[in-house]
């Protein structure tokens, strides 16, 4: 079922648009999304891909356009209506509060509480504990405050926040941004796993070689416009790149 | 150390080994070592260049306790304005307004209706001058957080804006006396608990901790996190039962005085012998209400999802935003805690004056700020502990009260007092670089 687009998709944006000061950040995009299907957006920067996928988890409110999830429109106004749609994101500054420890960054809004409506921190640091033993064995400082960790210890922080929560729709925002060679091979292998269980992903990167093997389909946007949205293999690596740095589809003429 | 050097490897060992072991924040330590400077200096001194030490007897530490509690009180709601990278100047004033308006009420207004001396008219004034304090911080936070007016500017207003309502209240006229039930919220001989009560209290705290220890130690097993070990246990265990036992001991040895003996003899009909009767002070009812304050802000910080969001805030607005909280919805609630507590701080500190006068609270927003900075609270957000700002409050008034015991001047108390404020940011900010 994963690759063949069939039935209803997992999220539609239609003609989504918004403005900041007058210019156009991005101008009428559509882009969908299916169950397992993991979507590259990729392009310049300012090209407009991290505002449109900010509209999506609610950060930024679209001007105008619509959102369909599962077939129904959705009103997506705040961070919290993208997450009440099981929507979860990864922003590429992390967005963690530098002062709390993981459990608490994990948890952030959503924390455990007890019968009595207090927080369960020693519950909250079991889940993530476990959590992190799947995701980077190798954490071991969960009583610092993420401050104290390296960039690629509080990416995980990030990434096991958008994963713990059970998440059909994920939005990763330069993931792999901080990491190295080894922590970006576990992330690309947790984004296949997560594809095989039926997630739909948006994914951002600069990275079209990691983008063409991680991807199943590729939008590519210049001055907040869509240039292109095609199946990776029916496009080279020298196809996105004209795509990125020209704005112009080879595809789309023939 | 440097010139001990077969001791040099050893002792930060050792003492490394006591902090890991207890779990003591080496910054709770550090300000307690800071207390116990200013208070064996201020009584050395006295005791060498006036012939007594004032500042180590029962009955100085216990008007200490007395007099820390307003700010105290205050001081615990500011540790969360600051945190949340907000700051509030109008807590003085409020304390001068919410003081004011309840000196009206209790003195002018409700004996109409209750009758003069009514046992409820404590309660029902105390009450509204916490609503009134609730009302005004509800209205600034929401001038902050719905309207965008910097936190700073709005306060500042405010302090003007209730300073100036207190004095057209009553038209700068001083109420006193107020209610006699209402004034034992201020301390003073009767408002105590006595020997027996504070006893009471101080055993009940002890098998508080007792309970807490082990609950705890159960948890941390429960999860299979590590637990401390078990000499680190009972030190800290004993160390915070014979601390609760201490004060109970020192304020029960805090004689009434022979003026106040008579009275309640001659109120009582005791035949008071030759020699004078002893009877204790036992705790201030003020510094129970700070008590409960403190253990309830306590709670709320580290135990509710409330006070998480709070650090999250002052950590990282934008994540807290994006992490689903609602930013302005807390900011105003946290400027109604604060407006709520400075109505309590308003009640105690009306209460041990005996009067409403319109200059109550004055220039108190600057010991509030100034006592939960010193106990750790960062201005730049995201950083204070509740029980830092109670002990910042307690070491400005040791220090305001020590120089007042040993003659200074009101200038160079001002002197001294601000001076100790910008070292003690300053070493702070050693002690977080180092921590790094």
């Amino acid at each position: 079922m994963s690759n063949e687009r069939t039935g209803t998709p997992l999220v539609e944006m239609r003609d989504i648009s918004i403005s900041f000061g007058g210019i156009r950040a991005v101008d009428s995009v559509s882009l969908d999304l299916y169950p397992g299907e993991v979507v590259g957006l990729l392009g310049h920067n300012g090209a407009g891909k991290s505002t449109l996928i900010k509209c999506l988890s609610g950060a930024y409110q679209a001007d105008s356009g619509d959102f369909y999830v599962d077939g129904q429109k959705a009103a997506i106004n705040s961070p919290r209506d993208s997450r009440d749609l099981n929507i979860e994101t990864i922003y590429q500054t992390l967005a963690l509060a530098d002062n709390l420890d993981a459990a608490s960054n994990l948890f952030l809004g959503r924390e455990i509480t007890t019968k009595l409506g207090f927080l369960d921190d020693g519950q909250m640091e079991a889940e993530t504990r476990k959590i992190m033993a799947r995701l980077n064995p190798n954490f071991k400082k969960f009583k610092e405050p993420v401050s104290a960790l390296s960039g690629g210890q509080r990416q995980s922080v990030a990434i096991a926040r958008a994963v713990y929560f059970n998440a059909r729709i994920l939005i990763m925002d330069e993931p792999t941004a901080a990491l190295g060679v080894h922590e970006t091979e576990m992330v690309a292998s947790l984004i296949k796993e997560l594809k095989n269980q039926g997630l739909g992903i948006f994914l951002i990167s600069h990275d079209t070689r990691e983008m063409m093997d991680l991807c199943d389909r590729v939008a590519v946007m210049k001055n907040g416009k869509l240039i292109g949205n095609e199946r990776v293999e029916d496009v080279t690596e020298d196809d996105i790149l004209s795509m990125i740095i020209m704005g112009k589809n080879p595809k789309a003429g023939t | 150390m440097t010139d001990s050097p077969e001791t040099k490897p050893d002792t930060p060992n050792l003492f490394r080994k006591f902090l890991n072991g207890t779990e003591i924040d080496s910054r709770l330590l550090g300000m307690f070592g800071a207390l116990a400077l200013i208070w064996l200096g201020f009584h050395f001194y006295g005791l060498i260049f006036k012939g007594f030490g004032a500042m180590l007897t029962p009955r100085n530490l216990w008007n200490l306790s007395v007099q820390t509690s307003s700010i105290g009180i205050m001081a615990t709601g500011m540790v969360l304005v600051i945190v949340s990278r907000n700051i509030d100047l109008s807590v003085g004033a409020l304390v001068g307004v919410t003081g004011m308006t309840m000196g009206i009420l209790q003195v002018d207004i409700f004996p109409q209706y209750l009758g003069l001396g009514h046992p409820m008219m404590w309660v029902v004034t105390a009450i509204c001058g916490i609503l009134i304090g609730t009302g005004i911080g509800m209205f600034h936070g929401w001038l902050i957080a719905y309207r965008g007016i910097p936190a700073f500017i709005v306060t500042l207003g405010g302090l003007l804006v209730w300073r100036g309502t207190a004095f057209l209240a009553n038209n700068g006229k001083t109420i006193s006396p107020l209610d006699d039930n209402f004034k034992l919220l201020g301390g003073g001989p009767y408002g105590t608990i006595g020997a027996t009560g504070s006893w009471i209290v101080g055993v009940l705290a002890c098998i508080v901790i007792v309970y807490m220890l082990i609950n705890g130690r159960g948890k941390r097993i429960a999860h299979g996190f590590p637990t401390r070990p078990m000499w680190g246990e009972v030190t800290v265990g004993g160390l915070s039962c014979s601390m609760v036992l201490g004060s109970v001991l020192l304020v029960n040895s805090y004689p009434w005085p022979k003026g106040i003996v008579k009275q309640y003899a001659a109120a009582n009909d005791i035949i008071v012998p030759a020699e004078g009767i002893f009877i204790s002070h036992g705790f201030a009812i003020p510094v129970l209400i700070l008590v409960t304050v403190g253990i309830l802000m306590t709670v709320l910080v580290n135990r509710t999802r409330f006070g998480r969001n709070v650090f999250a805030i002052g950590g990282n607005p934008e994540a807290a935003e994006l992490a689903g909280i609602n930013v302005k919805w807390m900011t105003l609630k946290i400027f109604a805690l604060m407006g709520a507590l400075a109505g309590l701080a308003g009640v105690v500190a009306s209460a041990r004056l005996n009067s409403a006068t319109n200059a109550l609270g004055l220039l108190d927003e600057l010991y509030v700020i100034a006592a939960a900075v010193i106990g750790g609270t960062s201005l730049a957000g995201g950083i204070g502990t509740i029980y830092g700002a109670i002990l910042g409050a307690l070491v400005m008034q040791s220090l305001q009260s020590g120089m007042v015991l040993i003659g200074f001047d009101t200038s160079i108390q001002q002197i001294v007092v601000g001076s100790v404020l910008v070292f003690a940011v300053y070493l702070d900010n050693l002690y977080r670089k180092n921590a790094k």
